[in-house]
């Protein structure tokens, strides 16, 4: 029964690295990232690249790499936002190895532990970012890749509610949130910011032009605060919203909301202590959302009390002010 | 509160997002700092994307007027 939810067996198999018959040192390989292709000897290598971010001189030395050791000389982005190595003969493991090693280039991992972290592009550059989820996939990278799991255990960052990278859909998500509050002083009536407001959350007062704000319609995006003319709409605070038990696959999940406004500082431990918990309570081959079913998820709750205190419960509605 | 001064008018109705931001840019460009660009754009999507592309540019939102027409009248300052 439980089968049913341990997904790529047949077609992402680690290295065994008994059965290689090749004097091959895979000490540095244990977290896999070698994927078996359907061509004989062939193996994807997957490459570590936290947020999908790498600097132009890397990838220049990336595709030197690629184009020597690729049978067929070719590459793929995963969905994942590594890019991998394809047609790669398991004979050339250790020099291709080796040679990513000198320009700093990890491998990937594959199988049950804590896999490469996903970002969208974040605060850094794009107008809409909340926060600095570039910065937080290379921390949680740094941290706690590899790091092992009953199954698979994938982090994403999202910089703001359109959420790019898709933080429902994952075993621990954070997507960057914004309260807004509003200062009616320096408020010229204006009405842009009942304009920008994609959710409804501001109606202007037919009068006075003041916005009336909706708090179980505010989905703390940060629009009003960009749009308005007079810096009266004015950022509170920024975190993340945490959500936590998502996944995709052959029977897809939807993440839940586990703390609102978790501030950056604490994201390493709320992974932490998360992992800790999945550890002592997933069953092999089990997804975190999975445990959380069967164990309930009160008991997750009470566990992460210490780290998600110092964010808001999740039904938390701005005041506005 | 007396009327702001302007320098140079822009009417972008009609022109949509972001070519009507791409034409501020410009314009402020050929003006000097402190000078009030006045600006006419649509209601809908170049009001909720234009005054926050200003602001990012460090230009700085002087005034706005909402039209009945469906149309808003803003005055940036060049910053």
């Amino acid at each position: 029964m439980a089968d049913r939810f341990i997904e790529d067996k047949s077609t992402k198999v680690a290295v065994n690295l008994e059965g290689m018959g090749e004097k091959v040192d895979f000490n540095d390989l244990k977290s896999g990232g070698f994927i078996k292709q359907r061509q004989k000897d062939l193996f994807v290598v997957r490459l570590r690249c936290p947020g999908g971010r790498l600097s132009t001189k890397k990838l220049v030395e990336i595709a030197k790499i690629a184009d020597k050791y690729s049978k067929k000389g070719v590459v793929h982005f995963s969905f994942r936002q590594s890019l991998e190595i394809l047609y790669v003969d398991y004979k050339e493991f250790n020099n291709i190895v080796a040679e990513l090693e000198k320009i700093g280039q990890k491998v990937a991992s594959c199988g049950p532990r804590v896999r490469v972290p996903t970002a969208c592009g974040g605060c850094e550059y794009n107008p809409n970012g909340l926060t600095d989820t570039q910065k937080m996939a290379e921390m949680v990278d740094q941290k706690f890749f590899g790091t092992p799991t009953p199954h698979k255990f994938k982090t994403s960052f999202s910089g703001c509610p359109i959420d790019c990278a898709r933080t429902k859909e994952m075993d621990f998500g954070f997507q960057g949130v914004v309260e807004p509050v509003w200062d009616e002083p320096l408020c010229t009536g204006c009405t842009i910011c009942a304009q920008a407001c994609k959710e409804d959350a501001i109606v202007s007062d037919p009068d006075s032009g003041k916005p009336i704000f909706d708090p179980n319609k505010c989905i703390f995006c940060g629009d009003c605060i960009r749009a308005c003319p007079t810096e009266s709409w004015k950022a509170k605070r920024y975190g993340h919203t945490v959500r936590i038990g998502g996944k995709h696959g052959r029977h897809p999940m939807e993440a839940v909301e586990v703390c609102q406004f978790l501030p950056d500082e604490k994201v390493a431990e709320a992974i932490q202590k998360t992992v800790e918990w999945y550890n002592a309570n997933g069953k092999r081959g089990e997804r975190i959302g999975n445990t959380l079913k069967r164990v309930g998820l009160k008991a997750y709750l009470d566990y992460m009390e210490p780290v998600f205190k110092s964010g808001s419960h999740p039904s938390f509605k701005a005041p506005g002010k | 509160m007396s009327e702001i001064k302007t320098d140079a008018f822009l009417d972008l109705r009609g022109v949509m997002c972001p070519i009507n931001f791409v034409k501020t840019k410009l314009k402020l460009e050929t003006m000097g700092e402190g000078e009030v660009l006045e600006l006419v754009i649509d209601d809908g999507e170049p009001i909720q994307n234009v005054p926050k592309s200003i602001k990012e540019e460090g230009h700085k939102i002087v005034e706005v007027k909402k039209e009945k027409e469906g149309f808003f009248r803003l005055k940036i300052q060049k910053g």
